[in-house]
């Protein structure tokens, strides 16, 4: 009995993973994550460098300007400039973002169109510094240098409340991305059961199979089988989407990573099997191709009706009284829940609550998709009606 | 093959018996009921609706009937006994993107072989069938004519222990129906029970052993054809040259038809034959008289179109 399910979601497997789609789809998703993370890291790379380039006296300032630049988490690149035309020429393509000369206390710097303030800022504190040890010595202080030592050493002690929080927009977009891949496949690869099911019964081949193995048989197999292809794409693009972010430095959160990729497999799983029936059960009350859109349009207006809105709320609030809750819904759990673990801290409660609503809807759904796939899978012609099918 | 000699042992008589089917208001059968014996070749007759799909389907297991049930070896008949079923729909239906290799490998999987098995039972069949050259193309791809023998190999690469086909003959070139007569023949004789149905009554006249004709879902004939045609009313061939018109007034005669030579009469029972002779001389000369026995068309048109039950 079990073998006649082992062998068609042996055949559902076997047959999708060897088309061509299949490898073109995954690979062009894969292309397009890697595009986006090829973006962050030019973002990320371009945005906070500056070049300055060093003039005359100026030259000898250029060490204490990085070394405050660094302090400040500002990427400066300094360079010494000889000919001032050059530089000039320099600033005006860009290679170059400021040119400085003159002394420490008197510093002149040419720039394109403006100079950045953080920059600014940091060029102004040495200048003053430089200052501020002249007067220093002029007033008689015996040891200036030690006096600009000690006030330079001083800090402001910061204390987090909420630590980790500059992890918290990395997070944001994992979650983000997870949930969009878990309603892509969700949505596709449920509506290839659907798809799956028509085919078979406009093809008229169901009555074959249906002389040698059950309905629930052929359903479960299907589902499976098609299940399977669906994991194996979703694994391998957040596999690799997470590979790629990692080795360009746009990810540091591995561990982060790691989890949803196992927590969105997880529920991908439970989200396929819900929609899984209730497509393959929609499926079955046409008899054609040309009709299946029109069953199939309301299953899946639920599943981006709960992707639209619960992106919307993860993104403004991901641990929010209604990102929570929705999070809980049976039919939207599958999308949002994953992408929650991924923003949020959930609880263990909810977890478990939500996994085990899940499983109490998959069992009712199955029960009722299953019901109308057996009476309806072997009526033809025109659509059926829903009462009917579930009457039988 | 092993599996032939394995399956030839085993002789199913399979009986069908008071089978009842409604669909809301509408009785699809009414107390269906027949028995093909092993290796015999039962040809199962009647007008489009009157229930010999809902029959076979019955048999398969794809529909559950309301009452009655079907036996195999004069045992109820089980899932086990169903996947040694070699099955036709009506509806002609197989993967259309799958290759005709793959498909048949499949089937026979399915129905339980391994998969050394199948591949073999697959390529005996696809040889036997004459398309050997079209094993690796997708069943789409095919003529309907291939496409037909597909469903045939379809329906015997598990080598079935019974037949059951719907129509098997319908759409099939002259080629590919004397192909289809000789697998039949051929299964039959090595004792496996072969149902079919079928429209084309003079094959079904020359390849069954016997028949069942069923009328709006319940039997009203069943036997062999000499039993069918004998029972029927005597027919006779009357050649006369005269003014047409001569029989209408004799006692106990039907003027069923003229095809030109000759006027074509039923007698109703204990009616004369002298009287027709005597009416025929009279009328003119009389070239031909005969009795001929009715052909199968003839007693189907009797028995279902007319619905003069016998």
């Amino acid at each position: 009995m079990t073998s006649a399910v082992r062998l068609v979601a042996q055949r559902e497997l076997v047959l999708r993973l060897r088309t061509k789609w299949f490898l073109i789809g995954t690979l062009v998703i894969v292309a397009i994550m890697a595009g986006y993370v090829l973006l962050q890291m030019s973002f990320f790379g371009g945005e906070d460098r500056s070049r300055i380039g060093f003039a005359g006296q100026a030259t000898g300032l250029s060490e204490r300007v990085a070394d405050a630049a660094a302090e400040l988490d500002i990427d400066v690149e300094t360079t010494t400039v000889v000919d001032l035309t050059a530089a000039k020429a320099d600033l005006s393509d860009g290679s170059l973002d400021a040119v400085v000369s003159g002394t420490a206390a008197e510093m002149r710097v040419l720039v394109k169109e403006e100079l950045n303030p953080r920059l600014r800022a940091v060029l102004t504190e040495l200048s003053r510094q430089e200052v501020l040890t002249a007067k220093l010595a002029q007033a008689g202080v015996p040891d200036p240098t030690a006096v600009m030592a000690e006030a330079n050493a001083a800090r402001v002690d910061v204390t987090a409340i909420d630590p980790g929080s500059a992890a918290d927009d990395q997070r944001l977009a994992i979650g983000v991305i997870m949930v969009f891949l878990l309603f892509m496949s969700i949505n596709t690869y449920g509506t290839f059961v659907a798809q799956g099911v028509v085919e078979e019964k406009s093809s008229r081949v169901v009555e074959i199979l249906l002389a040698t193995i059950r309905p629930w048989q052929l359903l479960l197999g299907k589902i499976i089988g098609i299940g399977l292809v669906g994991l194996i794409q979703l694994v391998a693009i957040a596999a690799a989407g997470i590979a790629l972010a990692l080795a360009a430095d746009v990810l540091t959160l591995s561990s982060v990573a790691v989890s949803t990729l196992v927590w969105g497999a997880i529920w991908y799983l439970l989200g396929f099997f819900l929609y899984a029936a209730l497509f393959a059960g929609s499926g079955a009350l046409v008899s054609r191709q040309e009709d299946a859109q029109s069953v199939l349009t309301p299953v899946t207006l639920v599943l981006v009706v709960g992707f639209v809105a619960g992106l919307n709320v993860m993104i403004v609030d991901a641990d929010g009284v209604a990102a929570r809750a929705m999070s809980l819904v049976p039919l939207l759990s599958p999308v949002l829940m994953p992408g929650r673990i991924a923003a949020s801290d959930v609880a263990v409660w909810e977890l478990a609550l939500a996994i085990g609503l899940t499983l109490a809807t998959i069992a009712l759904v199955t029960y009722l998709g299953g019901r109308i796939y057996h009476n309806a899978v072997l009526h033809t012609g025109s659509r059926m009606k829903l009462t009917a099918a579930l009457r039988g | 093959m092993a599996l032939d000699a394995q399956h030839t042992a085993v002789r199913y008589a399979v009986e069908v018996a008071g089978l009842c089917k409604r669909y809301g208001d509408v009785v699809a059968l009414n107390d269906v009921g027949f028995t093909v014996g092993p290796g015999e070749l039962f040809g199962f007759v009647g007008s489009n609706g009157a229930g010999k799909t809902t029959t076979m389907r019955i048999m398969l297991g794809v529909l559950a009937a309301d009452a009655g049930e079907v036996r195999v070896g004069g045992t109820p008949i089980d899932r086990e006994t169903r996947a040694r079923i070699g099955y036709m729909p009506e509806e002609r239906g197989l993967y259309p993107k799958m290759t005709v290799r793959d498909q048949l490998v499949y089937l026979a999987r399915l129905h339980g072989l391994s998969t050394n098995d199948a591949h073999t039972a697959a390529e005996n069949w696809i040889r036997r069938l004459g398309i050997t050259d079209r094993r690796d193309d997708e069943i789409q791809k095919l003529s309907l004519g291939n496409q037909q023998r597909v469903q045939l190999a379809a329906a015997l690469v598990h080598d079935p222990a019974l037949l059951v086909l719907d129509e098997p003959f319908s759409g099939l070139d002259p080629v590919a129906v004397d192909v289809m007569s000789e697998v039949l023949k051929e299964k039959a004789a090595q004792g496996v029970p072969v149902v079919f149905s079928s429209h084309q009554l003079a094959l079904v006249e020359r390849l069954c052993d016997r028949l069942g004709i069923i009328r709006d879902g319940a039997m009203v004939a069943v036997g062999s054809i000499e039993e069918l045609t004998a029972a029927a009313t005597t027919r006779l061939r009357v050649g006369v040259d005269g003014a047409p018109g001569w029989a209408d007034d004799v006692a106990g005669v039907r003027v069923v038809g003229d095809d030109g030579d000759a006027t074509l009469l039923e007698l109703a029972q204990h009616a004369d034959e002298q009287a027709v002779l005597r009416a025929a001389m009279a009328a003119g000369r009389v070239t031909e008289f005969s009795r001929y026995r009715a052909t199968l068309a003839e007693l189907f048109r009797n028995v279902v179109v007319e619905g003069t039950a016998q």
